[in-house]
């Protein structure tokens, strides 16, 4: 009997006591399907974000002499005659190479979405964890102004608070910041108060901790998941938001390699050069998919209770 | 139900002054003196003064304020820069297109989003289920404005000699415009609220047509508001179809379908009777919140296919500095958000009658 048991124990030992929670959370993502995808696309879009330089056949700003304006896609292998110079997706409306404007625009765009959602994260956590551990009128002032942030259809806030800032790329970025900020700081705050009364940050805060170490050591490792889905799937909608505020002029400015500028810039030319639009908002959709699929996959894998929910 | 309804309204008030707070702020954050801010650079040193008399903005902020809300009160928005006209008058001028268009939105990303999530719901794990939830993820990443386009596109300039041929832009066929029905009912002197009624109800295409019977130009104005609504609603089209397919799943699993399954009722009437009306209330929910997301997509829409709306509105008031504009229909689009909001709760409330005795 003994022997027969010996390898089950032994096998439940390999099986479940050598991972770590986070490791076997790694491992679940890595089985998940739409994770899967995710990861993938954003493994191509960073390679290509950092690669950049080597991967665009041209300059994304500098203009080329030897083109017609709008001129269509040439590609070689479709039959493009091999004497023309090789355009995969055609030239822009300033004789400029999209496909290398496209490719610089996927460093941009990963920079926008990281930049805004950490800065809403940091702010929006500070907040956050202030009114929970604060509570009374402090957390009551804090709330009620969160809510009337999120009263707002978050754009329409981006926008509004753009006109004051005024035009630009970095004060679009802040605005989408901002707007951002509520869903963290909620989110920290609850993380606080359902912490805050547990017997081991009591104890914690018998022994000396300053309120920043209980929140550093004994709040954030609670709030960690939930922080890593609702931080990627702001990502994407941080992305989406900041494309639109430059396609309506609002944000990055020319000759920037944004895609919702270069969407924006030509617009009026759908018609007759349809490449133009079409190449950088399939670029919106992949970066914004990817990230998508991925914010999923890590709440299937680290919150199964919030599955099926949609976007923060 | 009158009581949760009168407390939910009570509980709107510290959010509506909020919003009129922000609004407020806006204009005076701005950089520069408020009489250049809100005149234009071109003001006279009297016209400065009456305006700095007018909105009291020599007291003290509090005052100011108060004064705000009760120039607000009284349909006072203050005039556009721009177009030297009152911002109300402009906010009954374009309001209602943005109205035709979210509703418009609004019924497509429901019909379609509730039909495809009930089918993907049913046959689970099926192709039609997969491809269904995969086109869902894609929708829920398109740029609005790029679809907004690619639709343009596709059905102005592809299938431009099919019967398939759909306007890509402006809100009506050249030469169709919308009768005023001031003038209509030789009403042309009034003033204050009843104008402002007037306009609205001039500029909404449903209720001018109602009063002066131009079928014609209801069948022209919804076949240009075809591709518009289509492309602000297929984001939440995506979102509510992944909303009520796991929300079906979810009610389909519980005993009481499977009593109603045992006692022999058809499978139709099990769905339609017992599990939807379940499945409702988060799908009401997402509707909700969506209701934000079909606003903004409005404003980007709008700009794509040349509508006369709040957004391309907004969107010029900013670019052009005419910050009176920009405060106002911040205001007005902040507004209708809180008030969709309200009957989205209204409506859980009828659809499950716990909420209601919380």
């Amino acid at each position: 009997m003994t022997e027969t048991l010996k390898p089950i124990a032994e096998n439940y030992q390999e099986q479940y006591t050598r991972h770590s929670p986070a490791q076997e959370a790694f491992r679940r993502l890595l089985r998940h399907r739409s994770a899967q995808a995710g990861m993938v696309m954003l493994g191509i879009l960073v390679f290509i974000a950092i690669f950049a330089e080597w991967i665009a056949p041209y300059d994304p700003i500098a203009l080329i002499k030897t083109v017609k304006r709008r001129e269509p896609p040439c590609v070689h292998l479709l039959g493009c005659p091999k004497d023309k110079e090789q355009h995969i997706f055609g030239i822009d409306g300033n004789s400029r190479d999209l496909f290398s404007r496209v490719i610089f625009g996927s460093r941009l765009s990963l920079q926008v979405g990281l930049a805004t959602i950490s800065f809403a994260i940091i702010v929006g956590g500070f907040i956050g964890a202030i009114s929970g551990f604060l509570g009374g009128w402090v957390d009551n002032i804090i709330m009620r102004i969160m809510d009337v942030l999120m009263a707002f259809p978050s754009l329409l806030l981006a926008i509004a608070i753009v006109a004051v800032l005024g035009i630009g790329l970095i004060n679009a970025l802040l605005a989408i910041g901002i707007v951002s900020i509520p869903r963290f700081a909620r989110l920290i705050r609850s993380t606080v108060l359902s912490v805050k009364e547990l017997e081991y940050v009591q104890a914690s805060r018998a022994l000396g901790a300053s309120p920043l170490q209980i929140l550093f050591n004994r709040v954030l490792p609670n709030a960690i998941s939930p922080l890593i889905v609702q931080g990627t799937l702001g990502i994407a909608t941080a992305i989406l938001d900041a494309a639109a505020l430059s396609f309506l002029g609002l944000g990055a400015e020319k000759p920037r390699p944004e895609w919702g500028l270069m969407l924006g810039e030509e617009r009026n030319s759908v018609f007759n050069a349809p490449h133009l639009v079409f190449f950088p908002g399939i670029a919106i959709m992949f970066t914004v998919l990817s990230f998508n699929l991925l914010g999923d996959g890590l709440r299937d894998v680290l919150d199964p209770r919030l599955r099926g929910s949609t976007r923060g | 139900m009158v009581q949760f309804v009168t407390r939910r309204l009570l509980l709107l008030l510290p959010v509506v002054i909020g919003i009129l707070l922000v609004t407020f702020t806006i204009v005076r954050l701005i950089p520069g003196d408020p009489c250049v801010v809100m005149l234009g650079e071109k003001a006279t040193r009297e016209k400065c003064d009456e305006f700095m008399a007018r909105y009291g903005m020599d007291k003290p902020i509090p005052v100011q304020f108060v004064r705000y809300l009760s120039n607000l009160a009284q349909g006072d928005f203050g005039n556009s820069l721009r177009f030297g006209r009152p911002v109300v008058d402009l906010i009954a001028e374009r309001l209602p297109m943005t109205i035709e268009l979210t509703i418009g939105a609004m019924l497509f990303s429901t019909f379609f989003g509730i039909l495809l999530g009930i089918i993907s719901a049913l046959k689970r794990n099926t192709i039609i289920d997969t491809a269904t939830m995969i086109l869902a993820n894609i929708g829920i990443s398109m740029p609005v404005f790029w679809l907004g386009l690619m639709l343009a596109y596709v059905f102005a300039l592809l299938l431009k000699d099919t019967p398939f041929f759909i306007p890509p832009s402006a809100r009506f066929s050249a030469g169709m415009t919308l009768t005023s029905l001031a003038k209509y009912w030789g009403l042309e002197n009034v003033s204050g609220l009843q104008k402002f009624i007037l306009d609205f109800m001039s500029n909404s295409v449903i209720i001018n047509v109602v009063f002066t019977g131009n079928w014609k130009i209801l069948k022209d104005a919804a076949w240009h508001l075809i591709l518009p609504s289509v492309a602000v609603g297929t984001i939440p089209l995506a979102i509510i179809a992944r909303m009520t397919r796991s929300s079906l799943l979810e009610v389909l699993g519980l005993e009481y379908i499977r009593t109603a399954r045992a006692k022999g009722l058809i499978e139709r009437l099990v769905i339609a009777k017992h599990a939807m009306r379940n499945a409702m209330i988060p799908i009401v929910t997402i509707i909700g919140i969506e209701t934000g997301a079909l606003l903004s997509g409005a404003v980007l829409t709008e700009t794509v296919f040349t509508l006369p709306g709040v957004g391309t509105a907004l969107k010029d008031a900013i670019l052009g500095r005419d910050y009176p504009v920009v405060q106002g229909f911040t205001l007005v689009i902040a507004l209708i958000f809180v008030f969709v909001n309200l009957i989205v709760d209204i409506s859980y409330a009828y659809l499950d009658p716990r909420i209601r005795l919380e």
